[in-house]
């Protein structure tokens, strides 16, 4: 490869300058590929990549194997028989307390915490941000300021008052007291990320639909929210990510059968009885942190832009 | 004449900040009148508190002799054009130009009529199914202009509509402004800070410093007989002369001099009496000075430092007795650096100001 790379810049070399020899260097400089700066670049790059996908490489090829081969010890070997049976076991008969129906049931109960939490925080957070940013009241700055003081108190300071209210209410251990909660907590970063966005929009624009007699609601949801698709990505990729990922609240704030598919994960792994099913515990927690990963991907360049539109603009 | 929009004791405060005080401002119907400063001198805040974007702390705003200080901008019967165009980004022209339309429930058929008539008035007709991102920043400007004219309004508020086009755009924009206005004969109300926008366009300027009208008269008055220095050296390009010196008397006539150097007033009209001694300070346009040609009675001697040569015009900037002094002559006579000249000053045309009080005499 460096003889290549040599010859390639040494005959480029002799292309370039013999026929302009006299009027001296002409048109673009000529860029050796292997030179110290690009060397320290991609080794970084290679040395970070293999950092975060070497532990995923050994999940996946964990998960494919059988508990003889694991037994074997040779974690890096690619598995000699490919078994999927982990999988099945882990998604729909292993057992965590009484039940035995694998992590279908955790799934589940975190789509039913997870779609509707993500659902009312964007649409409560993008209104608020859009009354901070755009429909200045009395107070409103004090307002805002109280509600990013909420983003840096530390959630072990609220659990146990809001399980008192939770208890008081009757909604304590029910799948909607714990939307609720996720709902409130997600509340000041997302304002926060609403209002920069459309304090960074033109404020004409504002002007011009007030002019054209369209109000509160009208402005928000005919000039605003068509205007905003990556910063609502974003909120959604937050929320989605962080509400499926959440252990603290679903441990506090559910029961066993209503569990969300971490807690469930974790008790899988955890149990202390019988063999340790290593391929399973594998299968099991690739499955749960598979929705996180698809949200990555699909969405990944709309977060992209809409971080740098929120950042740059502002 | 009726009163279009008017004015009683305007003030607004943004905390202790004073940016308007207690203004006063007549607009007649039909008129196109131009506000015009330099930037934070309060024009586009006085042209928010018309529209109702900004709550005024005082005073009172009519429109059509109707008091709109709480109304809605929506139902004062304005039009406003921004500089950034403030198009609706996601919305095809057409939806641009009817969405104000719609929100106000007006039926379809006289929504279409009135966007068929704006559209055939600023000739968009060909760019009614395009988006905002794919139209030149002159053809915005024309959808903007539009997006006020189908409301069917009785004032148009304009806040520097042109200052994001280039040069050449710019002036033919202006043209089609003033065309637009000649033949709809709205009240037009309009903020540069564009001095050849200014005195091309309007009927009436109001110029503006820190909150307060300096001069509010048609552009002839206000390039000829500026009422105090800072509208004197705001107006025009380049800007006037100013000499500080006193008056004396010289020869049983008022005179004026400056470093040793007497000139005669005669022919300046003010109804003042001039006191001798007074500390005054005289201006002169650039285009108001005779060189070698033309001189009159009274010479004075001056040497070229520098000539502009601007194509139309020729620009020297002369010294005279201590002076700097620019004059704007035809673009065909040609004058060397170091060449002796002979200037005659018209002061007919020229301005007096007290020293002190800066205001004319």
């Amino acid at each position: 490869m460096a003889d290549t790379g040599t010859l390639n810049t040494t005959a480029a070399g002799i292309d370039a300058v013999k026929p302009k020899l006299g009027a001296g260097p002409s048109g673009p400089r000529p860029k050796p590929m292997l030179s110290g700066r690009n060397i320290m670049l991609y080794g970084t790059l290679t040395i970070a990549a293999l950092y975060y996908l070497l532990p995923l490489y050994v999940m996946v090829v964990t998960s494919l194997k059988g508990m003889p081969e694991i037994r074997m010890g040779n974690i890096f070997s690619p598995p000699m028989e490919i078994t999927f049976e982990p999988w099945v076991k882990a998604w729909a008969e292993a057992c965590t307390g009484l039940n035995c129906d694998g992590l279908s049931r955790g799934f589940w109960n975190s789509v039913r915490i997870t779609v509707p939490s993500v659902v009312i925080s964007i649409a409560i957070a993008s209104v608020n941000g859009y009354a901070l940013a755009n429909w200045r009241f009395k107070g409103s700055e004090l307002f805002f300021s109280i509600l990013i003081i909420g983003a840096f108190i530390p959630y072990q300071v609220m659990i146990y008052p809001i399980v008192i209210v939770l208890r008081e209410i009757g909604l304590y251990g029910s799948l909607t007291g714990l939307v609720i909660v996720h709902s409130i907590f997600g509340m000041p970063i997302l304002t926060l990320l609403f209002r920069n966005y459309f304090v960074s929009l033109p404020q004409e624009l504002f002007k011009a639909a007030r002019v054209d007699g369209a109000g509160f609601w009208q402005i928000f949801l005919r000039i605003m929210v068509p205007m905003s698709l990556p910063i609502f990505v974003v909120a959604m990729i937050l929320q989605v990510t962080g509400i499926w990922n959440d252990f603290l609240f679903g441990v506090v704030f559910t029961r066993p059968d209503t569990y969300p598919m971490t807690v469930q994960l974790n008790n899988i792994v955890n149990s202390v009885q019988g063999v340790k099913e290593y391929n399973v515990n594998m299968a099991a927690t690739i499955l749960t942190g598979l929705v996180p990963l698809i949200v990555y991907f699909v969405s990944g360049r709309l977060f992209v832009r809409g971080i740098a539109a929120g950042a740059v603009k502002g | 004449m009726n009163t279009s929009v008017s004015i009683k004791d305007l003030s607004l405060n943004f905390g202790a900040v004073s940016v308007l005080k207690d203004l006063n401002l007549d607009i007649n119907d039909g008129e196109f009148l131009v506000l015009l400063g330099s930037s934070g001198c309060g024009k586009s805040t006085l042209l928010n508190c018309i529209a109702g974007l900004l709550d005024a702390s005082e005073g009172q705003i009519y429109i059509k002799g109707k008091n709109v200080t709480w109304e809605e901008p929506k139902d004062r019967g304005i039009g406003m054009v921004f500089q950034s165009y403030a198009l609706y980004p996601q919305m095809t022209v057409e939806k641009n130009l009817s969405f104000g339309l719609k929100v106000a429930k007006i039926p379809q058929a006289e929504i279409d009529k009135r966007v068929a008539r704006a559209s055939e008035i600023l000739q968009i007709q060909p760019l009614l199914k395009r988006k905002p991102a794919e139209l030149s920043g002159g053809q915005r400007q024309r959808v903007a202009i539009g997006r006020a004219l189908v409301r069917d309004v009785d004032v148009f508020l304009f806040d520097e509509p042109l200052s994001n086009l280039d040069a050449k755009l710019r002036s033919e924009l202006r043209v089609e402004i003033k065309r637009l206005h000649q033949s709809l004969k709205n009240t037009m109300i309009y903020v540069t800070h564009d001095q050849i926008e200014a005195l091309t366009l309007a009927d009436r300027i109001a110029i503006m410093k820190s909150g307060i009208i300096q001069q509010l008269a048609d552009p002839t008055t206000i390039y000829n007989k500026p009422r105090n220095l800072f509208v004197a050296g705001f107006i025009g390009s380049p800007s006037m002369n100013f000499l500080h010196g006193e008056l004396t008397n010289a020869g049983g006539k008022t005179a004026f001099v400056s470093n040793g150097v007497t000139f005669s007033l005669d022919g300046y009209q003010t109804e003042q009496v001039l006191q001798p001694g007074r500390k005054v300070v005289l201006g002169v346009r650039p285009e108001h000075i005779k060189v070698n040609e033309n001189i009159g009675a009274e010479v004075h001697e001056a040497t070229v430092d520098i000539e502009e040569p601007m194509g139309a015009d020729n620009l020297l900037w002369l010294k005279h007795a201590g002076h700097t002094m620019s004059v704007r002559i035809a673009g065909s006579r040609r004058f060397a650096p170091g060449t002796p000249v002979k200037l005659g000053f018209d002061m007919s045309l020229a301005s007096l100001f007290d020293a002190a009080s800066e205001d004319r005499i």
